[in-house]
């Protein structure tokens, strides 16, 4: 409509340009005291960029080449000998895209805590097979759904995705109705699976 | 792989996907010296659905039926970590009487999961008369599944913040009915089992996974209890009010399968004890706590894990302050689980490999997701 385009158009009461953006959210956070973080700072220094809690859950930021020294610390000097979990988290806007999570627990503690690297793109951590054996199957599901390789891996293979897929299913920019259309081609013998 | 297999003496056997004792869809592929088993690998995936990738393009409520076809012979602890969950997340806690009713049914549903474990154990290693026993039992159990929420299986019984549904009237009389009946029942499987030379034979010694392995592999559940680690999270860290109930946690010292088979056994003794325990606590009052009908938490994260049946099921959720979680990661004790089966099948022989992966306690919809 030309209406539109006229100077007597009502004003949109959207935000004035000269206003700064509205900041996004972030987590709500404490820091994070006590004898264990005290020692690690100690420890690590400058390669720890945070130790927090949030909800009563204690983690710490560090820096991607500190994550196999410190898993490592934690096992053989705090008593962290389960590595429960590792998993990967993408933010496709962020120069460093991924976050490496890596979930520990002690059983002479009864405690967990969480072990968090920003990674960008390409970035080829260290494998923590060495540390924790469980680490080998939980590290290839991170690289056949992210697309992260880890450096030193004994047997980096996809493990849930057949093994010539092409393209990491669980990167935000990859659709849910996506998929590896000449594999299925190949393999289904069917034109789509959708 | 195939050239270091073709130079050697070694002969490769594939075995599955499709075959009565790898409960699913698991491949295995055996490298064998004559009988002895020299290496395994475990080819996994093909029940995979993307089921983390679902839960980033559903909302919070939209994915909890979901979480129910992991494990789907345990579905309600798998609701019960997810509830937890995105509870945590939220920062509200499910109302007392909620919270008793959902440790009767996850108990239940322990039962439930360990009566298939037992019977398909049992039938692998060639006692085929126990299964028709468990499913027997496993019938009431799923009677009263039926009866609360109309589902058998994948029941989706609890909702974020509460149950689901409000309980049917003499549900109490049914539990408890059950719970006088069952005990006996044990002792039949026992008397069938724990005695028979054949059973003792074919799982004393087999598939030993040591408390150092087991912690080592990241192994929890009845393997870690029976390699003499007294760790449950039902005690560790106690969720749902499990503090307030009288229970012990089992354990046995050498790491066997036939060890495995002891604690699962008597895990079912300690859930007929906190059932009992659970159904005289139940008390009049709201099932569900004050949670918005959006459910938008603010912008965290947490990891929340249970005790399932099979070992530690945690759940990370990662929200950005939308109605949709930014990032769902299930810890699946399957999965991690499975990875010891290299371990405690080497040196094996073929027979034992059956009864190595039936002891794993392993649900292919939980290990591929």
């Amino acid at each position: 409509m030309a209406d539109e385009q006229t100077p007597d158009a009502k004003p949109k009461p959207a935000a004035p340009a000269h206003a700064a953006p509205k900041a996004p959210p972030t987590m709500a956070a404490v820091p994070w005291d006590g004898e264990l973080p005290g020692r690690l700072k100690e420890r690590f220094g400058e390669q720890i960029n945070t130790a927090a809690s949030y909800l009563g859950q204690n983690f710490l930021v560090v820096k991607p080449e500190a994550v196999f020294d410190l898993i490592e610390y934690l096992k053989l000097e705090a008593g962290f000998d389960y590595l429960v979990d590792i998993t990967a988290v993408d933010y496709p806007k962020r120069e460093l895209r991924f976050d490496l999570v890596y979930i520990l627990y002690s059983f002479e503690r009864n405690e967990r805590v969480r072990v968090k690297t920003e990674i960008p793109d390409g970035y080829r951590p260290r494998s923590v097979v060495d540390i924790h054996l469980t680490a080998n199957w939980l590290e290839r599901e991170v690289f056949d759904m992210f697309g992260i390789s880890f450096d030193g891996h004994p047997d980096l293979r996809r493990i849930l995705m057949p093994e010539d897929w092409t393209g990491y299913p669980l990167r935000k920019d990859y659709s849910i109705i996506q998929m590896d259309n000449r594999w299925v081609q190949e393999n289904l013998g069917i034109e789509s699976g959708q | 792989m195939a050239e270091t297999f073709l130079d050697s003496s070694e002969l490769v056997l594939n075995m599955g996907p499709q075959h009565p004792s790898t409960h699913g869809v698991l491949r295995v592929v055996l490298r064998l010296d004559g009988e002895k088993v020299m290496g395994t690998e475990c080819i996994i995936g093909y029940l995979h659905r993307g089921v983390e990738k679902i839960a980033e393009n559903r909302t919070y409520q939209m994915f909890a039926p979901y979480v129910d076809r992991m494990d789907y012979v345990a579905a309600v602890s798998n609701g019960l970590g997810y509830c937890l969950a995105v509870e945590k997340l939220l920062n509200v806690e499910a109302p007392p009487r909620a919270q008793t009713v959902r440790v009767a049914l996850t108990e239940l549903n322990r039962i439930a999961s360990h009566l298939i474990w037992l019977g398909t154990h049992a039938l692998d290693i060639g006692a085929i008369t126990p299964l028709f026993y468990t499913m027997r039992e496993r019938e009431e159990i799923l009677n009263i599944f039926e009866k609360y929420c109309g589902a058998r299986l994948t029941t989706h019984a609890f909702r974020i913040g509460g149950l689901q549904y409000e309980l049917y009237d003499g549900f109490e009389q049914d539990v408890s009915a059950f719970c006088d009946m069952f005990p006996a029942r044990i002792d039949e499987y026992e008397e069938l089992l724990s005695g028979n030379r054949i059973w003792v034979d074919r799982l004393t010694n087999i598939g030993v996974l040591n408390a150092a392995q087991c912690k080592q592999y990241g192994v929890t559940g009845p393997l870690l209890r029976a390699a003499g680690v007294r760790w449950d999270l039902r005690k560790a860290q106690p969720y749902s009010g499990y503090e307030n109930y009288d229970f012990e946690i089992p354990i046995r010292e050498n790491g066997d399968t036939y060890d495995r088979y002891i604690v699962r056994m008597q895990e079912m003794r300690q859930s007929v004890r906190i059932l009992r325990q659970a159904i005289k606590r139940i008390e009049p009052g709201p099932i569900m706590a004050k949670v918005p009908k959006v459910i938008k938490p603010p912008v965290g994260e947490a990891y929340v894990s249970i005790e399932a049946p099979k070992g530690e099921l945690g759940y990370y959720i990662v929200s950005d302050g939308s109605t949709q979680p930014y990032r769902v990661r299930v810890r699946p004790p399957s999965f991690v689980n499975l990875q010891a089966l290299e371990p405690m099948a080497k040196g094996a022989l073929v027979a034992d490999i059956v009864a190595i992966i039936g002891t794993i306690d392993i649900v292919l919809g939980e290990v591929d997701r």
